[in-house]
């Protein structure tokens, strides 16, 4: 049984930060149906600032408690991932809006391979090791073990979430956005400036990111040139899970792929007589999307709706 | 549009790529020095060297490592005023090219090193891009000496050209399992591999010998190169409470592995091969990387005469520490050498025979000779540990050691 | 369009071309130092022209977007492989092994095709972006399971990959060797471009006589409206089945040609990256039309070869020194020109007549207007 509550830990944790990913996906599909295939890279180059600001502060002898020091530099990367989410909107996706679907999406393939080579450039191509400033306490309970960090990342990710679906749903702006992914000709005519709740939404989108991309190199200990891609890709994955375009099934999808993928890797062996073991946990969590998609063919939160001429 | 008309613009399209390939090369002839890359073979006074390995990607990192060791290697023969071949002093050069980890960019970046008339290829990083590269250097019957390819198959092509500078994933494996059965006493092993031609090839050998030494492997786990997260896999491994957790694959990979490990509490001594031993796994893993065992093929640089040398020269010339394997790429420059001046000639022809039969002492991973496939004579293996946030020298096995 | 009508016409300027392919290789390999190295790229970008035509069908033709194509090379390229290499030689009966090569390219493009229709069945309900990440997992199952079918069963040698693959042998001609015809050397390279330049030409052949038929007529109406295209009398699911189908088809025979050219194939060089090349190929060139797509194809196989030797002597003569390496930037700049060229030519650098009407119509005033008009709306209301 301890077995069993460590690997739902283990999935809760991976899945809150593919939900926070998840969301930046999600978010900017809901308004202009295009896949963000950058924003992985904007997860790297947060946690990379991150790390930097922190060994720049530690490097001047600022002695301050480890999640100080955290805050400071995710105060840094914040706004250089949402100065870059902004520019890359207004550079390779505006100009495209009334392009064919598919030329954002190469565009986005080209902003990915120019901001990762840019990011080899900046910080070398050898992994970063995350500053060792934060407790890695262990907790016991019920025979599984979690460190404090894990938690601090399942409460963050709550917490900004809420605040995520209160900006949404109680604010003006809010509004404005909602209205924008429905029809944003009709919202341009209610007054809503258009262009400007989507760059704002790209900067939401990537501030997010960049907590999500700090997140995972505070909890593997190391950042990388090409992290992104991976995360990217899963986070992706349980977007469109979870109905792409709508902010719950992101979340739910980015937990729901965290704990499948947990609890497909550690029991994927056992179940199959050894037949299939860990080796096919990523089949294992596409399989689980191409069934969903099959019976409910526009995600487990998505609405049917008729596709968008 | 008829078909003729948009092939004729199609082939305006290829002639336009053709000028812009001629242009460079025009360029270059004004710079040779600067530009070795695209610099014409000059005709007797250089000796043109190829390296290739993936510069880009993520295991750049020791990819570039490999790269500086080979280029510390050519700048000292320079330095020194070149090499002397038959009374005529030659100078050396290199010409790193990226294979991007790729088997297709690697066969065309070993065609390149054909046609650039490399007479010597130092190279590639993985399995997976020495073996198909291995064709074509040996159609053209230029010696290649990978400083890191460890699969089996790689020399057992039947190749007269394919040398290896390091014990291949059967000789390793048995070390380890036999060290962490007899020595370490691991009764119970758990072994993990990160679904590489590289870690695959070594966590099958560690299992065979590990089995054949009378320890049960009580959980087989898999990965892979890209994964942060071994949560799930080691929370499985706890359940059957193995005595040691065996890994095939890289540092990146291993430092997030041994510390969630320890977060897990698993008891288990954690064990990698070559790619752990680096410091940049200390750096990954922190304090948590203490007690973790690692070997590597080759007696310890530490030990070596004339290492201490290479690595001062080493941090001064690149600003950087070594990382895994450039000692063995700047040995294959050397003993590349050496076959060279006893053949008195850089035609491949002329010194592959010598390369063949060298027996090369001068270098800083030990003695070299290669037997008739082309692996290294009798590579000694020495197994490291983390003490103190150092990897220290626990054993050496084979190689000079045992003589 | 249409090849046969065009022929007495242009049959001049055809010959001439033909003949300028024939003997490219031998200009090549002659006029630079690197020429070798030069047409292995070519022989590359052939196999990808057929890539790329072969998801054009599904990408340009159907509109069916589709992130894991590069599953049927690597199941082109693996079946070839087991075929003929000693790899499967104990478990397989002897009559199957080493079938001649004809033979062996008919097998694969089979395979590939099963499993073109194995990826379609299940996902003719879905749309759009439901659709690329289906077809995404896809590709990552048929990788993953290459890399990891070497247990129980040692069926692909897992991440070793499969070795000693035989050459194509013709005729009693084995176009792994240098051949001598009429006094001339030809060499493997050589022999190689012939071979892919002759299936890479069968498959334009096909792709051009698919696009004006009914067939291809049904997956542009299907692109464009499927509810109406199914109200027409078109059945849409078979006709969507035969374009995964033909995509998967030529998707096999390029990935057999691929193992035969490279000896050695394994998991690494069918990963996710390369289904996206072949789409940036596909939407790079313009989508849908033949020469578009070649050309598009030739582009992102060629540059990254032909940086490698523009990068160095370019960072000298700007700035006299090495700034950065050379690898870094030569992926940077390829990166940023895929951004460039869409956003000059978002239709494609090579666009149909059609496509060209729908972007740039010859009302472009109105639609400008039009959009000015409500930009003026907006700024009256803020």
């Amino acid at each position: 049984m301890d077995i069993f509550l460590q690997q739902i830990i283990n999935g809760l944790v991976v899945g809150s930060v593919y939900a926070l990913i998840a969301l930046g996906y999600t978010m900017v599909y809901g308004i202009l149906q295009l896949i963000n295939f950058a924003h992985g890279e904007i997860v790297m180059i947060g946690a990379m600032v991150t790390i930097t600001c922190i060994n720049f502060l530690i490097g001047h002898n600022v002695n301050l408690p480890g999640p100080l020091l955290l805050a400071l530099g995710l105060a840094m990367a914040i706004p250089v991932t949402m100065l870059l989410g902004y520019l890359i909107e207004r550079i390779a996706y505006r100009p495209l809006r009334k392009a064919p679907r598919l030329a954002p999406l190469i565009t986005a393939i080209g902003v990915s391979i120019v901001l990762q080579q840019a990011a080899m450039m900046i910080w070398g191509r050898n992994y970063r090791a995350f500053p060792a400033i934060l407790p890695s306490d262990v907790v016991e309970f019920g025979g599984a073990s979690i460190t404090t960090l894990q938690i601090a990342i399942i409460a963050l990710s709550i917490v900004l979430l809420i605040g995520l679906f209160l900006l949404i749903e109680r604010t003006k702006m809010g509004r404005a956005m909602r209205a924008t992914a429905q029809s944003p000709d009709v919202a341009r005519l209610m007054g809503v400036n258009v262009n400007n709740i989507i760059s704002l939404t790209f900067m939401i989108g990537s501030a997010l990111g960049a907590v999500a991309g700090v997140l995972v190199a505070a909890n593997y200990d190391q950042a990388h040139a090409y992290m992104g891609f991976m995360i990217g890709l899963k986070a992706f994955t349980a977007a469109v899970l979870g109905g792409i375009g709508n902010l719950g099934g992101a979340v739910l999808g980015g937990i729901l792929l965290g704990l499948i993928e947990s609890i497909g890797s550690g029991y994927l062996g056992d179940l199959t007589g050894g037949f299939l073991g860990s080796q096919y946990k990523d089949i294992f969590a596409f399989l689980v999307l191409i069934l969903v998609l099959i019976f409910r063919p526009s995600g487990l939160m998505g609405e049917r709706v008729a596709e968008r001429a | 549009m008829s078909i003729a008309r948009y092939s004729m613009i199609a082939a305006a399209v290829l002639a336009i790529t053709a000028c812009g390939k001629q242009e460079p090369a025009k360029k270059a002839e004004t710079k040779p020095a600067s530009a070795p890359a695209s610099a014409p073979a000059a005709a007797g006074d250089t000796i043109k060297i190829g390296y290739a390995g993936p510069l880009t990607g993520n295991i750049a990192h020791i990819g570039k490592d490999l790269e500086y060791g080979a280029r510390l290697a050519v700048d000292t023969f320079n330095e020194a005023g070149g090499v002397e071949l038959a009374g005529k002093k030659m100078k050396l050069v290199l010409v790193a090219e990226d294979d991007q980890g790729d088997p297709k960019t690697a066969t065309t970046v070993a065609q390149r090193f054909v046609d650039q008339k490399v007479v010597g290829v130092v190279g590639h990083l993985q399995s997976g891009t020495s073996i198909p590269a291995s064709k074509i250097y040996s159609d053209a019957g230029i010696p290649q000496i990978t400083p890191s390819s460890t699969a089996i198959a790689y020399t057992a092509q039947g190749y007269k050209t394919t040398f290896r500078l390091i014990a291949n994933d059967a000789q390793q494996g048995k070390v380890l399992a036999e060290y962490a059965v007899k020595t370490l006493k691991a009764k119970k092993v758990a072994i993990i591999d990160d679904r590489t031609a590289y870690g695959q090839g070594l966590a099958d050998e560690f299992e065979k010998a590990a089995k054949a030494a009378g320890a049960t492997v009580v959980k087989r786990e898999f990965t892979n190169d890209k994964e942060t997260d071994f949560n799930s896999i080691l929370t499985s491994i706890k359940g059957t409470q193995p005595d040691l957790i065996f890994y095939g694959g890289l540092d990146a990979q291993g430092a997030p592995l041994k510390k969630q490990a320890k977060k897990l509490g698993i008891k288990a001594t954690l064990m990698g091969a070559d790619a752990w031993q680096t410091p940049e796994f200390i750096k990954l893993a922190g304090a948590d990387a203490e007690g973790a065992y690692a070997s590597i093929p080759g007696q310890p640089k530490e030990r070596m005469p004339g290492s201490k040398e290479f690595l001062a020269k080493f941090k001064q010339k690149f600003n950087t520490e070594v990382q895994l394997y450039a000692p063995n790429s700047y040995d294959a420059v050397l003993v590349m050498v050496e076959a060279m001046k006893k053949a008195g000639s850089s035609e491949p022809a002329k010194y592959l025979p010598e390369l063949a039969k060298v027996s090369y002492s001068g270098g800083v991973t030990g003695p070299i000779s290669f037997d008739a496939k082309g692996d290294i004579k009798d590579g000694a293996i020495t197994i490291y540990q983390v003490k103190n946030g150092k990897w220290e020298i626990m054993e050496v096995v084979g190689g000079a050691a045992k003589k | 369009m249409n090849l046969i009508n065009s022929l007495p016409r242009k049959k001049g300027t055809l010959i001439a071309f033909c003949l300028l392919l024939l003997v490219l290789p031998w200009m090549i390999s002659s006029g630079f130092q690197s020429g070798s190295s030069y047409l292995r790229a070519l022989d590359m970008a052939l196999l990808f022209i057929m890539l790329a035509l072969g998801l054009n069908i599904v990408v340009g033709y159907a509109g069916l977007l589709d992130f894991g194509y590069i599953a049927f090379y690597a199941v082109g390229a693996y079946t070839y492989a087991l075929l003929n290499s000693p790899h499967l030689q104990a478990m397989l009966p002897s009559w199957m092994m080493y079938p001649p090569f004809v033979v062996s390219i008919v097998i694969c493009a089979i395979v590939a095709c099963v499993f073109g229709i194995m990826l379609g069945a299940p996902t003719l309900k879905l749309r759009g972006d439901y659709l690329a990440i289906v077809t995404l997992g896809f590709g990552q199952i048929v990788r993953i399971f290459m890399t990891n079918l070497d247990r129980p069963i040692n069926l692909t040698n897992g991440p070793q990959g499969i070795n000693n693959i035989l050459p194509p042998q013709f005729l009693g001609y084995n176009l792994g060797k240098p051949i001598e015809w009429f006094g001339l050397q030809f060499e493997p390279v050589h022999l190689f471009y012939y071979l892919i330049l002759f299936f890479c030409a069968l498959i334009i052949v096909v792709s051009i006589r698919l696009q004006n038929s009914r067939l291809g007529r049904a997956w542009v109406a299907i692109r464009e409206d499927e509810i109406a295209a199914n109200a027409m009398g078109i059945n849409t699911r078979n006709v969507k089945l035969l374009a995964f189908a033909m995509g998967a088809t030529f998707g096999g025979v390029s990935g057999a040609l691929f193992a035969s050219l490279q000896g050695f194939i394994s998991p690494e060089s069918f990963i996710l990256m390369e289904s996206i090349m072949v789409l940036s190929m596909v939407v790079l060139g313009g989508m849908g039309h033949i020469p578009g797509v070649i050309l598009g194809a030739i582009i992102v196989s060629i540059t990254p070869e032909v940086l490698r030797d523009v990068i160095n002597p370019l960072q000298m003569a700007v700035v006299g020194r090495k700034v950065v390496d050379p690898e870094t930037l030569r992926m940077l700049i390829f990166g940023a020109a895929m951004i460039i060229v869409m956003l000059v030519r978002p239709e494609g650098l090579w666009p149909s007549k059609r496509r060209r009407a729908e972007l740039r119509p010859a009302t472009k005033g109105i639609a400008l207007q039009e959009k000015d008009d409500l930009q003026d709306a907006e700024r009256n209301h803020d």
